[in-house]
């Protein structure tokens, strides 16, 4: 933070060291509440293992159900931790300081996006393959199921922060954010599940690939910038 | 004199102008409802495939349309608020929202009554059910964070940026859901091959569709007006001129 905050103009304050410095600073406060970052991790894991309870051990449906499955508990994982992304600053201040800031507000946003990500979509990335095979996936699929997760991951971040910043401090946030934040996430589920099916049944993955990529790109753009006027909204 | 459209931005300039016009849309609406309905189910033809249950089109197709139409006004509404500020902007929105999320409703509700005799199924996951379900969970996504924020300078604003991320990923949401359907076809049934119409059954239907323009178009404008009282109850405008009236004196 207080790289952040440091008027002193040295070499500290350009706009990738500030970028950084939040990074590593939400890194830091992730490592420091450990539990925190498990809890999603360990969510994603069990939300997927209940599936083949429900519905049987037959593997022919596993493998037809493993990629939806593994996309909306992931999309579940990733809204979950969302409250821990701008609540904790809004609260302390530290968010208003953030406003203050000479720097752009949506470049800081983006750090907070990326470490958002860092915390919660490496590790499910990491794991997916793993939680495939019990889902008896073939090895291409559970490759292309990782790859779609790579790229579709930051865009749940990215999304999500737009609906963490316009549920601060309002009452029953956590509720409200999957409201809002859920059928923003519909077209990544959709191209990141498509993506694995193509795989499972020998299709190209070409296509949908590039979409996710696109909806990266998109959100890239645009999503800075909305959770940026987001958090002015909900500060000021 | 020059015009002064801004004038119109002032709650206290449109609420009887509002008040003068509902009447006149509402009986708009009540006159081409009647006429429509009228064509609809005594002069057009009966389907030779779908036989008479294909007459729900008249309400159907209406509603789908201005489900989407109030959508893209409302966060037309919302820019044009947050660029300049204007309050009665957000106060429009607001009005519109329920209109819109019951015509996504009545869509949904009379296209699985329709679905039903058509199909033989009252929900298909087709391109344009799932994105009018999904529609339907923008508009409730407006209303409950309008709702969740006590503060109505915030609540509006909030509500307004998240109208304007709704209305980006419209587009993306229909396309990908229409991409994704084409992926699982064999369970859907095509509703895309229209079949040619006959100009009676078309003239209802266009004659349904000004009608719940004009529907819309009444129901926000009372709701903007009750939303303006609220806001400003305790403007001087709304003490001298509208309190007196409300308690029994002549205008």
């Amino acid at each position: 933070m207080e790289a952040v905050l440091d008027a002193t103009p040295d070499r500290r304050t350009g706009l990738l060291a500030v970028f950084s410095s939040v990074v590593q600073r939400d890194l830091l406060l992730a490592m420091r509440r450990r539990a925190d970052v498990l809890t999603s991790f360990f969510f994603f894991i069990i939300v997927v293992s209940l599936f083949p309870l429900g519905v049987g051990p037959e593997p022919n449906t596993l493998r037809e159900i493993a990629p939806g499955v593994v996309w909306v508990a992931a999309l579940l994982a990733s809204m979950l931790a969302l409250h821990r992304l701008l609540a904790a600053d809004y609260a302390d201040g530290t968010l208003e300081q953030l406003v203050l800031s000479p720097k752009p507000l949506s470049l800081l946003m983006l750090g907070k996006m990326l470490a958002h990500w860092l915390v919660t979509g490496i590790p499910l990335i990491l794991i997916a393959p793993l939680l495939g095979l019990q889902f008896d996936l073939p090895g291409p699929a559970l490759a292309v199921m990782a790859l779609g997760l790579l790229l579709g991951t930051p865009v749940l971040s990215m999304l999500g922060a737009i609906g963490a910043a316009l549920t601060l401090g309002v009452r029953g946030a956590s509720g409200l954010i999957a409201l809002l934040v859920l059928p923003l996430y519909i077209p990544v589920l959709i191209f990141g599940a498509g993506a694995v099916s193509a795989a499972v049944s020998g299709l190209s993955v070409e296509g949908h690939l590039s979409m996710l990529a696109a909806f990266l790109l998109f959100s890239a753009v645009i999503a800075p910038w909305a959770a940026a006027a987001a958090v002015r909204i909900a500060v000021e | 004199m020059a015009l002064n459209i801004w004038r119109f931005a002032s709650p206290q300039v449109i609420y009887p102008i509002a008040g003068r016009m509902i009447p006149g849309f509402m009986l708009a609406a009540a006159v081409l409802a009647l006429a429509g309905l009228y064509i609809g189910f005594f002069v057009a033809p009966t389907d030779f495939q779908q036989g008479e249950s294909y007459r729900i089109i008249f309400i159907h197709v209406p509603a789908a349309w201005m489900s989407m139409l109030i959508y893209v006004v409302m966060a037309f509404w919302c820019a044009i608020g947050m660029i300049m500020r204007t309050r009665l902007s957000f106060m429009m929105a607001l009005a519109l929202a329920p209109t819109g999320a019951l015509m996504t409703f009545i869509a949904l509700w009379t296209g699985a009554l329709w679905g039903k005799p058509a199909w033989g199924t009252w929900w298909v996951w087709d391109a344009r059910l799932t994105s009018e379900l999904i529609l339907l969970f923008l508009y409730i996504g407006f209303l409950s964070l309008h709702a969740a924020i006590d503060d109505v300078r915030r609540a509006d604003r909030a509500a307004g940026l998240l109208a304007l991320v709704g209305v980006i990923n419209v587009p993306i949401i229909y396309f990908s859901v229409q991409w994704w359907n084409t992926l699982h076809q064999g369970a859907s049934v095509s509703l895309t091959r229209a079949p040619s119409m006959a100009s009676t059954m078309l003239a209802g239907m266009l004659i349904m569709v000004l009608s719940a323009w004009m529907y819309s178009i009444a129901a926000s404008l009372m709701r903007l007006r009750i939303i303006i009282l609220e806001r400003e109850a305790d403007a001087d405008w709304v003490q001298e001129q509208i309190v007196p009236i409300a308690q029994g004196a002549k205008p």
